[in-house]
């Protein structure tokens, strides 16, 4: 397996503020320009709208691992997706009916390009990457999930985010109709996310659309989800239809629903423990009932990629 | 046959295959029999049969106020057996959690019990459901008299210790738990409201007796009297 060095986002690539504002200026904002810039790409990565459709042209990635992935079976029926309830089985049985279109995006914020767009304008202008990842929820279990989708890193280049943008927020869709587990207040809604700017557009960082080569499936956070490996599930959010560029590390739903137990940085930490369970260890799906744990790996093994990012930050303190 | 015989030969064995269902369906579920354990066995039987032990240990505190508000005093000759069932699932529980989830790790189970504080709770409820298991013989409860009713009086602790560990185990939606603190709290008050009116009424009776000028009435041991079975 061939791990490169990760490219540099250096400062200079963000665009400084004086520069933004003349472009903005010359550039209307909104659809039609975006339409204009976004359309007419290389890949035109084509996205179906059924649920586990084929997905065509994906390529391969030295970043996946190496491990067996989990069964299609086990990874889209054991979830966590409170929007359709908060047993594990919960999203399996209750996002059959969801639909995936029309779905649009708005990238708002500190960015020289802004607006509402749809999500095949977002995902048509790349390549489709497998990216098969291991992935760590907080609760202590574990899967390696073979997703498709496409860097982050990419989209965010084609927003010029300008020098302000110091962290990326998310949020997913908030409709109760649709999403019958809205209508509990067990999280507040909608669901919210973040990470900083580095993060986001460090080469890991996915946008998912797909699994095991088919569209993603409705309960795996169909038809977008963004995927950050290093980092316990929860910041894996789901349904996404915002993305705002922000100077200020945005507030996220776990760490707003239990602060002293889930952070903003949500590393994969085996010395920092869950106030209530270790993190020493994890449970690996899949393994059978006689199955022993396995010892969870810093940053969940992908330390040599990440850790640059965090040195001289203490990862107790900012769990 | 009287009814002494036939709740000992018919309806005993009956209730008793009754409550060993739960058990079976998990080892049925878990050869793909009657359905399926999911992607995480481990944590669906061990949440099994966490979650009966704590339903046996309401229905075990459902028989003494279901037989005083029917007056079916036959009632009380399945509260052991029940009682015995909460035991046994509550045990099969904390096995699972030992064997399949720890991997007999001692090291880490030490650990967790120690500064887990929901883990300590549960396994308190557990040594103190052990004790009352290991004294539910009627041989054993001759010998220790009244002794025995005092540490059988340990089932109101393992109700709110097993509801307090898994309030403090679910990760955010504690609506399930509330459910069970709510039965609780109605099964642990209703006992409550009897203790004061029987204590209110044995004042009554002692005041009035003195009042006559004749001895009090017999001490009653009150509605928390033990049940002979």
């Amino acid at each position: 397996m061939l791990i490169t060095k990760p490219p540099e986002f250096r400062a200079s690539d963000i665009t400084s503020e004086s520069n933004y504002v003349n472009r903005r200026r010359f550039m209307h904002d909104g659809a039609v320009a975006a339409g204009g810039l976004l359309a007419g790409s290389a890949y035109g990565a084509i996205l179906p709208a059924s649920p586990e459709a084929s997905l065509a042209d994906i390529s391969r990635s030295g970043y996946s691992t190496t491990e067996e992935p989990n069964s299609l079976e086990d990874i889209s029926t054991y979830n966590n997706y409170y929007e359709f309830g908060t047993g594990k089985a919960d999203p399996a049985r209750n996002a059959q009916e969801f639909e995936t279109r029309p779905w649009t995006i708005d990238v708002s914020g500190h960015a020289e390009l802004t607006g509402t767009f749809d999500l095949d304008d977002i995902v048509k202008p790349h390549r489709l990457e497998e990216r098969i990842y291991r992935m760590r929820c907080v609760e202590a279990w574990s899967m390696v999930i073979p997703w498709v989708g496409i860097p982050l890193a990419d989209v965010i280049r084609r927003f010029k985010p300008i020098s302000k943008a110091k962290y990326v927020a998310f949020e997913t869709l908030y409709d109760p109709e649709r999403m019958p587990g809205q209508r509990s207040r067990v999280l507040d809604w909608p669901y919210r996310e973040g990470l900083t700017i580095a993060e986001a557009t460090h080469p890991l960082t996915l946008l998912a659309v797909g699994l095991y080569g088919k569209v993603l499936p409705n309960p795996n956070g169909a038809p977008i989800r963004l995927v950050v490996p290093w980092k316990y599930g929860f910041k894996g959010i789901k349904g996404i239809v915002s993305m705002r560029f922000v100077e200020t590390q945005p507030a996220t739903s776990w760490e707003k629903a239990a602060s002293h137990e889930y952070g903003f940085y949500a590393n994969v930490n085996p010395n920092v423990d869950h106030p209530r369970w270790s993190q020493a260890r994890e449970r690996r799906i899949g393994g059978g009932l006689f199955a022993a744990k396995q010892p969870t790996l810093m940053f969940n093994g992908y330390g040599e990629q990440v850790a640059r990012l965090y040195e001289g930050l203490d990862l107790r303190r900012n769990f | 046959m009287n009814t002494v015989t036939q709740i000992r030969f018919l309806w005993k064995p009956l209730v008793f295959v009754f409550c060993l269902g739960p058990a079976v369906l998990v080892v049925t579920d878990a050869f793909g029999i009657t359905g399926d354990l999911g992607a995480n066995p481990v944590e669906a039987i061990q949440d099994r049969f966490g979650i009966w032990g704590l339903r046996f240990i309401m229905i075990t505190l459902l028989v003494t106020p279901l037989r005083q508000i029917t007056g079916r005093s036959w009632l009380a000759r399945f509260r052991r057996l029940l009682g015995l069932f909460a035991f046994f699932y509550v045990l099969m529980h904390f096995l699972t959690w030992l064997v399949l989830d720890q991997g007999l790790l001692l090291s880490a189970i030490a650990e967790d019990i120690a500064r887990r504080p929901f883990i300590t709770i549960g396994f308190t409820a557990f040594l103190v459901l052990i004790s009352m298991a290991a004294t539910s013989t009627n041989g054993i409860r001759r010998r220790m008299g009244r002794r025995w009713q005092q540490l059988h009086y340990g089932i109101y602790l393992v109700g709110i210790l097993g509801v307090w560990h898994f309030w403090w185990q679910v990760k955010l939606d504690t609506s399930e738990p509330a459910l069970y603190a709510a039965i609780l709290a109605v099964l642990l008050g209703y006992r409550a409201y009897r203790s004061i009116e029987s204590r209110a009424g044995r004042a009554r009776a002692k005041a009035a007796a003195r009042r006559a000028g004749g001895p009090g009435p017999e001490p009653d041991v009150g509605s928390l009297a033990p049940e002979c079975d």
